[in-house]
């Protein structure tokens, strides 16, 4: 196995626990935002479609990449966004004296 | 410079890892999302100072359009459709990995390593199948298809066989990597897999298969990293992948299935559990006047709202109820399944949408153990998750799902359409229970009568 292969995949496993730990302590009462949330972090490939999108020669792998930055941006933009505005709903009780 | 971009990538994986710990409370949740958000500007900022690229017309176009498209949904989208805005977020987020892969792999057709080779039939097989399976479940949800199962003879040998096909096609790709045609009838097969792995699967059970597709999106996006070796991109794919899964497991138990029975079992064709007793049972039938009656007198209520409820926007009327209660004076909770809604925390994003704060909102094992000092347990458009059966009937096929302990409230007041029983099929014991009171009709018009009723 190469050693970046190995690497990649020793992060890729103590990510998956960090997740693991972290959602765990997600309470049900968020989990809609947390999936919308997700999305929007999982719009994360922009990163890789960015390069594909901008290299120099035109031809299929241009394409490809623009392709994947609009599927990408969607999933960044609207993800974050319509999470944000559903936990801007989630209010408090006011305190009455 | 390289050093300083994976250093710079890491800060933004770290961001999300912040971001998420955010959610752990409704209190930092929207901070938790800021943090997301600050995590993804870096990473794309750090992106396009990279000197590979020396194009910017595609990336200015392709940023355009998809905020545009992404901004608008964001907004627009009703709370009840959020069950299909994510389920098509799932699809474009594993399209997207799987176009990166293939992108990859035409870059670096002359230089191929066989690492890179592996990873990149990973991340075309899951995102496309991803992409695929995500638009069915949109279409089914959004009614642009039936929602009944579709199934077919030898649905699941055909299922089988398109899954060593893609083996050996992925063991023909790694052996010989100059091989396209292998790559894209790999991409062919993919698609066709996630279509007919979701088609099978009713409406009721899409809250499951959604928290699949979440999964793989991630998964897909860290294959994708793998492709790359780029680590904020490992790290957030292992973070959603998680979460995906975690929420499949809630939702699984929480509708006593195993995930298996959900993916293969086709439930809802018909025929499933039908309780035809022959027996003709009766219930006592009350009205508004004496639901009223029964919420001006008690101390505690709790009530339980059913998705239905939220369809007919009725939650915003059974707030202001609520809200009379309390200012006389009652306490009032809403004790929320996991299945209430059509996705895990569905039920509290509709409630919160109608100025419930989330401090009245509790889940089951936060609030089970209350029924039994409370005066009145208000049902509206719930029903098997309130079925006593599942504690006691070995042979129902609710038994040992988790259901709300309403039953155990001192008056239980149900505002149901017919007596028709739930998804499940099976008969509820509680309608006929003493202590209930049967109310029929229309949820929004009784709760607006009770509303009315307890104003006057």
């Amino acid at each position: 196995m190469e050693g970046a292969l190995l690497v990649s995949f020793y992060v890729f496993v103590l990510a998956t626990f960090v997740g693991f730990e972290m959602i765990t302590k997600v309470p049900p009462l968020l989990h809609t935002p947390l999936m919308s949330g997700s999305n929007g972090i999982s719009g994360i490939t922009l990163v890789g479609s960015l390069i594909s999108a901008g290299t120099g020669h035109a031809g299929i792998s241009k394409v490809l990449g623009l392709v994947a930055v609009i599927f990408a941006t969607i999933n960044v933009v609207g993800g974050f966004m319509v999470t944000d505005r559903m936990l801007a709903r989630f209010k408090r009780e006011p305190k009455k004296d | 410079m390289d050093a300083a971009r994976n250093l710079a990538y890491l800060i933004s994986a770290v961001f999300f890892i912040f971001g998420l710990k955010g959610l752990s409370s409704p209190r930092t949740a929207r901070r938790g999302n800021l943090l997301a958000v600050i995590g993804m500007a870096i990473a794309i900022f750090v992106t396009l100072l990279d000197k590979q690229i020396i194009d910017f017309t595609f990336i200015i176009v392709g940023i355009i359009v998809g905020s545009a498209i992404g901004a608008i949904t964001a907004r627009r989208v009703q709370m009840t459709a959020m069950p299909q805005m994510v389920a098509i977020f799932n699809g474009f987020g594993g399209g997207a990995s799987a176009l990166v892969a293939l992108a990859e792999y035409n870059r670096f057709l002359a230089t191929p390593r066989l690492d890179i080779v592996v990873t990149i039939v990973l991340s075309v097989f899951v995102g496309a199948l991803t992409l695929t399976g995500s638009f069915i479940a949109f279409a089914k949800l959004q009614d642009l298809m039936k929602g009944t199962p579709i199934v077919f003879k030898f649905q699941q040998a055909l299922n089988a066989l398109l899954g060593v096909v893609f083996l050996v096609l992925a063991g023909i790709f790694v052996w010989n990597f100059s091989n396209v045609t292998a790559l894209l009838l790999i991409l062919v097969i993919a698609s066709a897999l996630g279509v007919l792995l979701v088609i099978p699967i009713g409406s009721a059970d899409m809250p499951v298969v959604i928290c699949l597709l979440n999964s793989y999106s991630g998964i897909a996006a860290a294959m994708t990293g793998f492709v790359l070796s780029n680590v904020v991109l490992i790290v957030s794919g292992a973070l959603v992948g998680a979460s995906g899964l975690i929420l499949t497991h809630i939702m699984c138990v929480a509708m006593n299935r195993s995930l298996p029975n959900v993916v293969f079992g086709a439930v809802g064709v018909g025929g499933y559990g039908a309780a035809a007793t022959g027996e003709k049972r009766y219930v006592t039938e009350y009205t508004e006047e004496d639901a009223a009656m029964m919420l001006e007198d008690a101390q505690s209520v709790i009530i339980i709202p059913g998705y239905g409820l939220a369809v007919a926007q009725a939650q915003f009327a059974l707030h202001e109820m609520a809200q009379m209660l309390i200012d006389r004076g009652t306490t009032v909770r809403y004790a929320v399944h996991p299945v209430a809604g059509r996705m895990p925390g569905h039920m509290n994003v509709l409630l919160a949408e109608a100025n419930v704060p989330y401090d009245l909102l509790l889940d089951l094992d936060e609030i089970n153990d209350d029924f039994q000092h409370t005066d009145v347990a208000l049902i509206i458009g719930a029903n098997d998750v309130i079925n006593p059966a599942a504690r006691t009937e070995k042979d129902s096929p609710l038994y040992g799902m988790p259901i709300l302990n309403a039953d155990q409230a001192q008056t239980v007041i149900i505002c149901k359409r017919s007596l028709s029983p739930g998804f499940s099929g099976v008969d509820n014991e509680l309608f006929y229970d003493q202590k209930t009171m049967m109310i029929f009709g229309d949820g929004k018009a009784s709760v607006q009568e009770l509303v009315n009723l307890i104003k006057g």
